[in-house]
């Protein structure tokens, strides 16, 4: 198989879709880490 | 082995990809979401009990995950029919922007993800609740009732009726007569809510084969029917009164917007047939949305500035 050559070649508009979507799942996972950090602190709180 | 290119147009189209974020929001029915939203902090506040601030934030935030979730799961299963009614042809699995299958990961990751959220940061009570709600939409309503009775809102209109009882869950980890409460309010709006829409949007209904109360059982008795199920929100608006969860500001004003809802639905039921009719169920659908959010609003404003409630007759 010649795995330089892409198996599909996406638009320059896909493309722009797809550094979109990527952009926002990437914020989602801060947010999840933020969000997961902060519950380990709170629940964590009469603990410390 | 050398893979030969093909049209790209056709070949992302065939392999999904082509929704934008925005798309992807579209599928969680903000619309809907807002309001699930708004009466999940309307338990969590009123319920009797004590919940950290962030744990409270972290239960809406699964609640709202959970919404979106059902109604992307929903969009997913009805593509079919959404395909065929104006009011919906333009959703992102029938315009074609999300291939069904994408629906289909992106609904069931987020349900399964808002779930265990929930179990696992707050309680098992309220993460149960959440998953129940989830499979009632979904299952029983999307996949069984709607497609099967024209009583379909009625039964399916718990499922959002669930949020705040969730909410109120995720606070003192149970169901108690206060909660039920704030469950009928919404159980007892959605069927004239929803046939007034239906009684507008009758042909829509009726070219996607969908059972709806005005093309099976008829116009008449559909307004016949709005007006019982009007007349049975007055004990679920007074229930919250007895149940010392509201007190003399609900009293008063959603006292004042019942009778408005009721004159809504009695025009509904006496004007004849024709655009006058119309208008008035117009004018019902959208009165709906107001009363659910101002009766709520309410509640929450009472909550809000510690002002005293009806002590619990039951």
């Amino acid at each position: 198989m010649d795995l330089k050559k892409p198996a599909v070649a996406f638009s320059p508009e896909d493309l722009k879709r797809r550094r979109g979507r990527a952009k926002v799942m990437a914020w989602c996972l801060v947010g999840l880490i933020i969000l997961f950090f902060i519950t380990t602190l709170v629940r964590l709180g009469g603990a410390m | 082995m050398t893979i030969e290119q093909t049209d790209f147009s056709n070949q992302t189209l065939a392999l999904g990809g082509q929704g934008t974020s925005g798309d992807y929001f579209k599928l969680l029915k903000p619309r809907v979401m807002s309001l699930v939203i708004f009466t999940a902090i309307v338990g969590l506040v009123t319920a009797p009990g004590h919940i950290h601030p962030w744990m409270g934030f972290i239960t809406i935030l699964c609640i709202a995950i959970g919404a979106g979730a059902a109604g992307a799961l929903n969009m997913w299963y009805e593509a079919d029919i959404d395909a065929v009614m104006k009011r919906t042809s333009k959703r992102p699995i029938p315009s074609g922007a999300i291939l069904p299958g994408e629906a289909l990961g992106f609904g069931l990751t987020l349900a399964v993800a808002s779930v265990l959220m929930l179990e696992l940061f707050v309680n098992w009570q309220s993460a149960a609740l959440l998953a129940f709600t989830i499979f009632f939409y979904v299952v029983v309503y999307t996949m069984g009732l709607k497609r099967w009775t024209a009583q379909n809102i009625v039964i399916g209109g718990a499922a959002g009726a669930f949020p705040p009882m969730i909410s109120w869950a995720a606070v003192n980890g149970g169901i108690d007569l206060g909660s039920i409460s704030l469950f009928l309010l919404i159980f007892m709006w959605t069927p004239p809510h929803f046939w007034a829409l239906a009684l507008f949007s009758e042909s829509d209904y009726e070219k996607a084969g969908i059972p709806m109360l005005p093309n099976v059982a008829g116009r008449p008795e559909t307004r016949k029917q709005i007006l019982i199920y009007s007349i049975l929100t007055i004990p679920a608006v007074a229930l919250p009164c007895l149940t010392g969860t509201a007190g003399m500001l609900y009293a008063v004003g959603a006292g004042l917007l019942t009778a408005w809802f009721l004159k809504c639905a009695i025009d509904v039921y006496r004007l004849a047939e024709g655009p006058l009719n119309n208008k008035a169920c117009k004018a019902l659908f959208k009165f709906s949305i107001y009363w659910l959010f101002a009766v709520f609003a309410l509640i929450l404003i009472e909550r809000i500035a510690h002002l005293p409630t009806f002590a619990a007759v039951f």
